[in-house]
């Protein structure tokens, strides 16, 4: 049995639950043992851009010590922007020596520094492929879908920039269509699966997120698919929410469910039990039951 | 209206301050817009990624600032990522932000947000807001 480390990121233990939830039912069927760090710290979200910002990155760096500390290589994360800041973060300090020495001087009540090499932070994605073989996942496939088309939302987090990518290529990638078409479903035709969904603009200038997620939407209906999967929960949120205003505010709106990935894996493998439905805005249940993935 | 651009005044205390904040080689950008064909939000912008890069180009950073391109930006690095010259626009866009941030004020302030609105959005969201938002 395979242990790894997790780090779940502030909004998976609140809104985003049902990701973590059915996350922890899909691995442990496929007998992974996950062991959430002792402590970790929110990473802030976004990666901070600006040269001489080294605060911001303390918070990501912490949560690597942390995870050092465990002696498992390997930290699982599953958040796009926990991803996202994580890999940056490290990268930071494993090519900029002033800064790594900046940041280990700084935080010296850490018992240990922090040197880049000691961790690697894996997305999901990568660590199913890699550490359990999408061929081994798809054995424990239990439920055939019925004639059930998915959109892979990729958003922002996952590809970009280059470095971090969780495909080779982060204009075109091909990883969750690798996944899910080994667990029989097929994928959608879908050119604004890398388009930003707007991120943090939804707090101020939600009008804008409204647009683009009416873009997003669109082409994923048009391409026949039947849901969208995502992997970040603000990505979740843009999405699946702004569908219930764009259904007050456009006529003629076909709106589409949301899901995490690992909340489809699950129910493929007939877990029912890991997703509170009051957290989605638009109820997957009528197209999941209709698709035969849900009872 | 006649416009006489220095050697000095391009490269004023403001362009140089963004060159450092960014690490970005502004020169280098041949106005080609595939930073503004992928940028996107780039259609609710008073002026598009790419002319950002030029009025930087021409020293005039204080023009860029009274812009509300630098805050619809939502960080998607997309513009990096194609940019054929390897001109980092996302942190361009960045080092603008705190250059205002810095030496004006926050561009929300977390205090005046009601209850109702901060309760409705994720975490993730309003922490995301208030890092690229605020000082």
């Amino acid at each position: 049995m395979f242990t790894v480390s997790y780090m779940p990121g502030c909004t998976l233990k609140t809104s985003g639950k049902n990701f973590e939830e059915s996350t922890l039912k899909l691995l442990e069927r496929l007998d992974v043992k996950v062991e959430e760090l002792p402590s970790w710290y929110c990473c802030g979200t976004t990666y901070s851009l600006a040269s001489d910002n080294i605060m911001n990155h303390l918070a990501p760096i912490r949560t690597l010590i942390r995870a050092k500390e465990t002696g498992r290589r390997e930290l699982l994360v599953l958040c796009s922007m926990c991803y996202n800041t994580l890999r940056r973060a490290q990268d930071l300090v494993l090519n900029d020596e002033e800064k790594r020495n900046k940041i280990n001087d700084f935080m010296y009540r850490e018992e240990t520094e922090l040197s880049g090499h000691e961790v690697r932070v894996v997305h999901l994605l990568n660590f199913l492929k890699e550490f359990v073989g999408f061929e081994r996942l798809a054995e424990k496939v239990t439920r055939r879908a019925r004639d059930l088309t998915v959109a892979l939302y990729y958003g922002c987090m996952l590809l970009r920039p280059d470095e971090i990518s969780v495909d080779a290529s982060s204009e075109n990638p091909a990883i969750m269509e690798e996944l899910f078409t080994a667990c029989g479903v097929e994928t959608a035709y879908f050119p604004f699966k890398t388009e930003c969904c707007g991120s943090y603009q939804t707090v101020n200038r939600r009008s804008i997120v409204l647009e683009r997620v009416k873009e997003i939407v669109e082409s994923a209906v048009k391409n026949a698919a039947d849901l969208i999967v995502t992997s970040c929960p603000l990505c979740f949120f843009n999405l699946d929410d702004s569908q219930k205003i764009l259904l007050d505010a456009t006529p003629d709106f076909t709106s589409i469910p949301i899901l995490y990935i690992s909340q489809v894996l699950a129910l493929l493998m007939g877990i029912e039990d890991a997703t509170d439905y009051s957290l989605h805005a638009i109820d997957p249940r009528p197209v999941l039951k209709e698709k035969g993935l849900l009872r | 209206m006649k416009v006489k651009l220095s050697h000095e005044e391009i490269n004023n205390e403001n362009l140089l301050k963004i060159l450092e904040l960014s690490g970005a080689k502004v020169s280098a950008c041949y106005q080609c817009g595939k930073c503004t064909a992928g940028c996107p939000t780039s259609d609710f912008m008073d002026i598009p990624p790419h002319q950002v890069i030029r009025l930087l180009q021409l020293g005039q950073i204080d023009e860029t600032l009274e812009k509300n391109t630098i805050w619809l930006c939502a960080s998607c690095i997309t513009c990096a990522v194609r940019c054929p010259k390897g001109v980092d626009l996302s942190k361009i866009m960045e080092a603008l932000r705190q250059l205002s941030l810095r030496r004006t004020e926050n561009y929300v302030e977390p205090d005046e947000m009601t209850k109702e609105n901060i309760e409705k959005f994720p975490q993730i969201a309003l922490i995301a807001n208030f890092r690229k938002f605020t000082r």
